[in-house]
């Protein structure tokens, strides 16, 4: 850069630089929240909370909850009038729905991380590596320092895994089927698989029980059969869903080249639809791993390890949960909560592992690869 | 369908095409329609149209919107039938061989006759190359040097020098113009003896318009090509012959109104709607 260059730059420089700048330069954000919106939100909230403290007193309230309905009530009126007197009407309304919109949105997120972080908060002091090596079978209920629920990852890891490899197959031929095909039996199909979806999982337990475990006994692979009867109607649906958004001109261009329709849907449409694919089948994880009533009656549940699926009572984390927490005992109770804390992580781990997998098939779309 | 009167001296040689580099590039072929009409439902949308599309030619399809060129020219290849309402009567002969008839599947006529639609369409999930080599993995055909092909594809597209360096990257990176010109690639790679284009640069700006012209001239002497436009300049620039299609009333079929050499049309028309045509005074 030559230093007459420079010298401009820096002139340039300090003008952008002066305490002052032009009015005309000034960058102004005409939708942006100003001081006097959120005085207004600070006066109404303060002003429906005197009105609210003052009712305690002189009605002799007790209630918390019914207190924060009124603030609440009491802070939008306040808030809609002051804006409505200051602006306009549309204005005051726009702010009370943005508000209300906001508020709701802020409740759901509240409860998703109470909850979260309850379980975290219970189950954390239990986490030990030993919870991950060692079982129940022989510790007592006054044992503080050993077991743990090795037993019970392995069964949910099994069951999950065993029903995911045959729901999700079958489910994504279905959705082929329905969307691709469009053969003549789709809206039969498709109403039945909308009925499943309702099915209460006790029903599939008794499926299975009286299908299979009457005359066989309790395994881990029957759990996973009911599992998978559960899982199929989700991932069927959502899939389906996914390869509707695959444009037909995708579909014509394949056709136009001269290829046969299994090979549009193998080469062209499934891959297209990959990561919304995987999506559909986290989905189905996430409606089977959690799934308790189905394993009472099919995997019975244990407190030792049962590698083998095939034969034999087998353990999984939700009836761990479940067993555990009716125990009157403490430290039994613990072991719950922590069982309910790595069945959080799993769905969390398998969660981001699967958006990994689908992300990379999604940059070479981008053309970034 | 009247395409069983049809009789099939040439179809002896109907299943010999293989598509790929093993094989000569096919010759460009003929390609006539023979009182073609066509329905969507119980709608008439195309009422006895007859066109001779010669050999090394490029023919424009021109007309009024909802006049029915892009059904005859999806008639053309059997894209048609893809919709599920859809029905023709008529034939359509490749070199004398009917593309309804007995010998040929709708994926032995499609291989044999490409399609460029209006909307460029690469496939997402693959990377340049791979869609250029799309038609072969589609069709299940194999190639000896599929480098040499990609390479040959992507420069009768116009399109080698602009992307030889990022063949691994995926097709969406392309601008508008460049996506089109992809496809046209992949349709060149299964080898067509005859490409047909639904209204190819629609979708484009007018720099990359000319450059998808200046590709379908430098096409013309390898491959037959049927062309739909709005454009009359366009079918002035592009097209040796042409085809005037028009629908009389509302709801009416469209026909085949005039065709002949694109200069006639565009100079000494026979028919006075025609000329009102070409000359702007409607459409």
């Amino acid at each position: 850069m030559s230093t007459a260059l420079r010298r401009r730059v820096d002139t340039a420089d300090r003008a952008v630089s002066r305490p002052e700048p032009d009015p005309v330069d000034r960058p102004s954000r005409p939708s942006a929240v100003t001081t006097g919106d959120l005085l207004h939100v600070v006066i109404a909230a303060g002003s429906s909370l005197a009105v609210v403290l003052a009712l305690r007193l002189v009605l002799d309230w007790n209630g918390v909850l019914g207190s924060a309905v009124w603030w609440y009530v009491g802070f939008l009126a306040v808030l809609f009038v002051l804006v409505r007197d200051s602006e306009t009407p549309d204005a005051a309304t726009d702010r009370l729905v943005t508000l209300v919109i906001w508020s709701i949105g802020a409740i759901v997120v509240g409860v998703l991380s109470w909850m979260v972080i309850y379980v975290v908060i219970k189950g954390l002091g239990g986490l030990r590596p030993t919870f991950f090596t060692e079982d129940l079978s022989d510790v007592g209920p006054l044992d503080t320092e050993r077991g743990g629920a090795s037993h019970a990852i392995v069964g949910t890891l099994e069951q999950v895994g065993l029903a995911t490899a045959s729901a999700v197959p079958i489910a994504i031929l279905t959705a082929v089927y329905l969307h691709e095909i469009k053969g003549r039996m789709a809206p039969v199909i498709r109403f039945i698989v909308d009925a499943m979806t309702g099915l209460p999982s006790i029903v599939a337990g008794l499926l299975i029980y009286t299908l299979w475990v009457r005359t066989h006994d309790f395994s881990g692979v029957a759990a996973a059969a009911g599992l998978a009867v559960l899982m199929l109607p989700t991932v069927t649906r959502a899939s389906e869903e996914i390869l509707r958004t695959i444009p037909d001109s995708l579909r014509e261009g394949s056709l136009a080249l001269g290829a046969p329709q299994w090979r549009v849907v193998k080469q062209v449409v499934l891959p297209t639809a990959r990561a919304g694919l995987v999506t559909a089948a986290i989905l189905g994880v996430a409606r089977g791993i959690g799934e308790t009533a189905v394993a009472i009656l099919t995997a019975l549940g244990s407190d030792s390890m049962n590698v083998n699926p095939f034969t034999g009572p087998q353990g999984n984390l939700p009836l761990f949960v479940y067993k555990l927490y009716r125990v009157p005992d403490k430290t039994q109770i613990a072991r719950a909560w922590t069982g309910a804390l790595i069945l959080l992580i799993l769905v969390l781990v398998l969660f981001l592992a699967a958006r990994y997998v689908s992300g990379r098939g999604d940059k070479k779309r981008k053309g970034v690869a | 369908m009247t395409s069983q009167t049809v009789d099939y001296e040439a179809t002896g040689t109907a299943r010999s095409a293989t598509p790929g580099l093993g094989r000569n590039p096919a010759e460009p072929a003929t390609l006539h329609a023979l009182d073609v009409s066509a329905w969507f439902g119980k709608r008439k949308v195309l009422e006895r149209c007859s066109l001779e599309m010669s050999a090394q030619r490029v023919t424009a399809l021109i007309g009024p919107s909802g006049c029915g060129k892009s059904t005859f020219l999806r008639i053309l290849n059997r894209m048609h039938e893809v919709a599920p309402s859809a029905a023709l009567a008529g034939s359509v002969r490749l070199d004398g061989t009917d593309i309804y008839g007995p010998t040929l599947s709708a994926t032995d006529v499609r291989a044999r006759i490409g399609m460029v639609f209006q909307k460029p369409n690469p496939f997402p999930s693959m990377t340049l190359r791979e869609n250029v080599l799309a038609g072969l993995r589609l069709t299940g055909a194999r190639t000896g040097d599929p480098e040499a092909l990609v390479e040959q594809c992507l420069r009768r597209a116009g399109l080698w020098e602009e992307t030889k360096d990022r063949l691994g990257e995926g097709g969406m990176a392309l601008s508008g113009g460049q996506q089109q010109r992809l496809c046209i690639a992949r349709s060149l790679a299964v080898q067509p003896q005859v490409l047909l284009m639904d209204e190819p640069c629609s979708a484009l700006d007018p720099i990359s318009t000319r450059v998808v012209e200046e590709t379908i001239r430098s096409l013309a002497d390898e491959v037959t090509i049927v062309i739909v436009t709005h454009n009359m300049q366009q079918a002035s620039r592009v097209s040796d012959n042409c085809a005037f299609f028009l629908i009389e009333e509302m709801r009416q079929p469209g026909r085949i109104v005039e065709s002949g050499p694109t200069e006639k049309l565009f100079s000494d028309p026979d028919d006075p709607r025609t000329l009102d045509y070409v000359t702007g005074r409607f459409g």
